[in-house]
């Protein structure tokens, strides 16, 4: 099963990158072949690697939801850098790292998670502590009121994506 | 095709805009998280654009063109940088972060460092 599927992720990158390049649909038929014989190498030497033992991605609605989620994430992109030009023109900024526990399970969501909160609003994800799966974020405009209590309130930081990450990969 | 060419223009000004924006803030901030903040969401930003643009056009021409136009290559590969980009841009953010708080650099002007109390534990 994971030979599978890594042989036919390799396949489809190899026909990405080879796009255009004959009159078989867009491809010329050494290619297909050529990428054929790659992909099924590269299965058979990272079949261990490439996805453990996890196989809950491969389900569709998992990738639904991604692609859902990436209208609220341009959404807050295009926000965040709104909010960045907006400090860089008047240069008040506010900042502190805090450490939030978005309560993730495994690294595929907490990966999500952090490069969301790295590319949204006033946030940036400084280091992670594994064993608790807590992240420490540094924020450009910090609100007093989530300093007052210790295991802080992730909302006002990052919004609902610790909930879209763990509906994508928890 | 001018309504492709005029959106073009517009998505170049954008990705330039936020791209100078960028490039400005690492001038006007004062320490390595902040410059981090606007290198990395503004380029970021800014460089979906202006790739967005390079696919409209090659992807208007690969439609004039049939099929097995080689602007297929363009479109395809642009989309692929892309994806590569917003993925590699955020984590590599994130590792010099990381370094720069384990080699000992304060935020500058910091109300709280929960990271730092993490350390002196």
């Amino acid at each position: 099963m994971e030979f599978l599927i890594t042989t036919v992720v390799a396949y489809l990158v190899y026909l990405l990158l080879t796009i255009g390049s004959g009159t078989v649909a867009l491809w010329s038929t050494a290619e297909l072949i050529i990428g054929a014989v790659l992909a099924v190498v590269v299965g058979a030497v990272l079949r261990n690697r490439f996805i453990g033992k996890d196989l809950r991605m491969l389900n569709p609605k998992r990738w639904f939801i991604f692609l859902v989620y990436l209208f609220p994430f341009v959404w807050a992109m295009a926000r965040a850098n709104i909010d960045v030009a907006y400090r860089v023109i008047t240069g008040r900024i506010n900042p502190a790292i805090v450490k939030i526990d978005p309560k993730l399970k495994n690294d595929m969501s907490l990966t999500i998670l952090a490069n969301s909160i790295t590319l949204t609003p006033g946030t940036l994800s400084v280091d992670v502590r594994p064993e608790t799966n807590e992240l420490y974020v540094h924020w450009i405009n910090v609100d007093p009121e989530v300093l007052k209590d210790m295991p802080r309130d992730y909302h006002p930081i990052c919004g609902s994506f610790p909930d879209w990450a763990r509906r994508i990969a928890g | 095709m001018t309504a492709l060419n005029v959106a073009t223009y517009v998505f170049i000004g954008i990705g330039l805009f936020f791209n100078y924006v960028g490039a400005f803030g690492l001038h006007r901030f004062p320490d390595v998280y902040t410059r981090l903040h606007a290198a990395t969401k503004c380029t970021t930003f800014g460089s979906i654009f202006l790739i967005l643009a390079v696919v409209m056009q090659s992807a208007g021409m690969w439609a004039v063109e049939g099929t097995h136009s080689p602007q297929s290559i363009m479109t395809i590969h642009s989309l692929l940088a892309l994806v590569a980009l917003m993925v590699t841009n955020a984590t590599g953010a994130h590792a010099m972060a990381r370094a720069a708080h384990r080699s000992g650099e304060k935020p500058a002007r910091a109300v709280v460092d929960d990271l730092e109390k993490k350390e002196n534990d």
